[in-house]
């Protein structure tokens, strides 16, 4: 890109990017305004549409059992997703070092992501109980797939010539691994990240659903047999919010974990 | 301008070179690349390989590093076989190979945290090289914050503080542009004639290499060998304002014919 003119050193993007959210927010705010005046004008019971008004009051009101099953999904989301990335990283490298291994292990991975969700739920609730440990398991193994490709991409991306370079250093293979192939896929890593966490609340909650004690799943279940729809709603909202929220702390550990790479691209978008 | 036989009256009664190819061979399958290499480097020389592209330089210096084997022939350094390849060579490849994620100051400790130096003990090493190189207000910069010229100094710089008996320098202004390629000739002509390294450099831009060199070799297209050597007998230091010198222009006009000639033969081979 060519810019006339003196440039600031810090990019012109950044203004931009600060108001990237605005088109967002008037499409929710529309879609929202139209929900409301149609559920409050069209006389349609609040059982069938609540309005966005009546789902933000119900919600706020029941918001004690809404928090404490929040944190329990959190928590399942999050120790998902710490074993993915923990497993990721372990069979990415098993992969990355032995072509036989990866012959080996690629068809079983790919195979475990045909899995259906709902036959494969309430079986790992079964051998695991209503407890924390299967909603982990099953968040694991929906979310461990992408973070591994990603990671694999990334180290295969690697520059020939930096590793010939290394290799006339005198490093041997792990020293190769650790200081060019694996800073290489973190950019990767991340991308694999944000897919993975986009619907890992999603499958807490569907494993709540199967059996659980506490949970967003289990609120929804609770209040959907009671026809509160107004706390269904509210149950939603607060996923969208924790996905949205999650996601965006990806971007967040990025910039701690490999602050070159923002640098990077917006010096070379200049 | 001498061509062969390869030993100048000069360089006759010095002790053995630093680095010596004898007829060194190389055949990928059945294709002939290095047909009988021969070539010399003494210690505190800079000498350079010219040829047409594709003709096996690189071949040269993948043996050299020992990524490739010789199909026969000896390399000997110091008088004696080339043990491991790395402890004697240290490479600055055609790209400058900087990594992003470090900053200029790590990018240019890589090669002595490879040797096990800790990273104190390395940066301690380089900070007095990197007013040297011009570097010092890019310690702290990303490589992608630099420009090519600077990017170049620190590979070089990358290069030298490895401290090897012998730098290979493989096309290290290939991707320069011409102005700025011609500053970075001027400059790295200053710091070898403060350090003396002995160097060996490929490049296939003929005025760089009379520009830089103690002596040139001429390699044929593929399969290589040696047609002609070439000495450069330009006084040092070598500014940039020698470059429409007389004797420059006459050297370099010699050396175009040489290549030329060489490609000519081999065309009618």
């Amino acid at each position: 890109m060519s810019t006339r003119g003196p440039v600031p050193l810090v990019g012109g993007r950044r203004t931009t990017s600060g108001w990237g959210w605005l088109p967002a927010l008037v499409i929710i705010g529309l879609g929202v305004a139209a929900w409301q005046v149609y559920a409050t004008r069209s006389g349609v019971s609040a059982q069938i549409l609540p309005s966005p008004a009546r789902v933000v009051h119900a919600g706020w009101l029941d918001r004690g059992a809404l928090w404490t099953n929040t944190l329990a999904t959190l928590q399942e989301t999050l120790f998902g997703f710490l074993l993915a990335a923990a497993v990721g990283f372990v069979l990415s490298m098993i992969i990355d070092a032995s072509t036989i291994l990866r012959n080996a292990l690629m068809p079983l991975l790919i195979g475990s992501q045909t899995l259906p969700l709902v036959a494969i739920a309430p079986l790992v609730i079964i051998w695991f109980g209503f407890g924390l440990t299967p909603k982990i398991l099953l968040v694991a193994l929906l979310s461990f797939f992408p973070i591994t490709v990603a990671l694999l991409e990334g180290y295969q991306a690697t520059d020939p010539d930096v590793e010939r370079l290394l290799i006339s250093m005198g490093a041997r293979r792990w020293r190769v691994f650790r200081s060019a192939r694996l800073p290489t896929s973190m950019p990767f890593f991340f991308a694999g990240l944000r897919i993975a966490i986009t619907y890992s609340v999603v499958v807490a909650i569907f494993a709540e659903y199967a059996g659980a004690t506490a949970g967003l799943g289990v609120y929804i279940e609770e209040e959907t047999h009671v026809f509160r729809t107004d706390l269904v709603f509210a149950a939603v909202l607060v996923t969208t919010l924790v996905t949205v929220g999650l996601f965006a702390a990806t971007y967040a550990l990025e910039r701690i974990m490999i602050p070159w790479y923002r640098i990077s691209r917006q010096t070379t978008r200049r | 301008m001498t061509s062969r036989p390869p030993i100048t009256p000069e360089r006759a009664d010095q002790e053995a070179p630093k680095l010596r190819l004898d007829g060194v061979h190389h055949a990928y399958r059945d294709l002939e690349v290095l047909d009988g290499v021969s070539l010399e480097l003494a210690t505190g020389e800079l000498v350079t390989i010219v040829g047409p592209s594709g003709c096996g330089k690189s071949t040269i210096f993948s043996i050299l590093t020992g990524a490739t084997a010789p199909t026969s022939g000896h390399v000997l350094i110091d008088n004696a076989p080339l043990g491991p390849a790395t402890e004697r060579f240290a490479v600055m490849p055609q790209s400058d190979a900087l990594l992003p994620w470090r900053r200029v100051l790590d990018n240019v400790t890589l090669g002595l945290e490879v040797q096990g130096v800790s990273r104190r003990e390395a940066r301690e090493r380089v900070q007095p090289l990197l007013a040297t190189f011009g570097l010092e207000q890019f310690a702290r910069a990303y490589p992608f914050q630099l420009s090519g010229g600077m990017r170049q100094r620190a590979a070089l710089l990358r290069t030298v503080v490895q401290d090897r008996s012998v730098l290979l320098l493989d096309e290290p202004f290939g991707a320069l542009d011409a102005l700025t390629r011609t500053d970075m000739q001027a400059w790295l002509e200053s710091v070898w004639d403060t350090f003396r390294w002995s160097v060996l450099l490929i490049t296939h831009d003929i005025r760089e290499a009379v520009f830089l060199s103690d002596r040139i070799y001429v390699l044929s297209p593929r399969p290589a060998r040696v047609v002609a050597e070439v000495a450069v007998q330009l006084p040092r230091p070598r500014r940039i304002e020698h470059l429409s010198s007389p004797e420059f222009v006459q050297t370099e006009a010699g050396l175009r014919q040489v290549l030329h000639d060489a490609r000519g033969d081999a065309a009618q081979r």
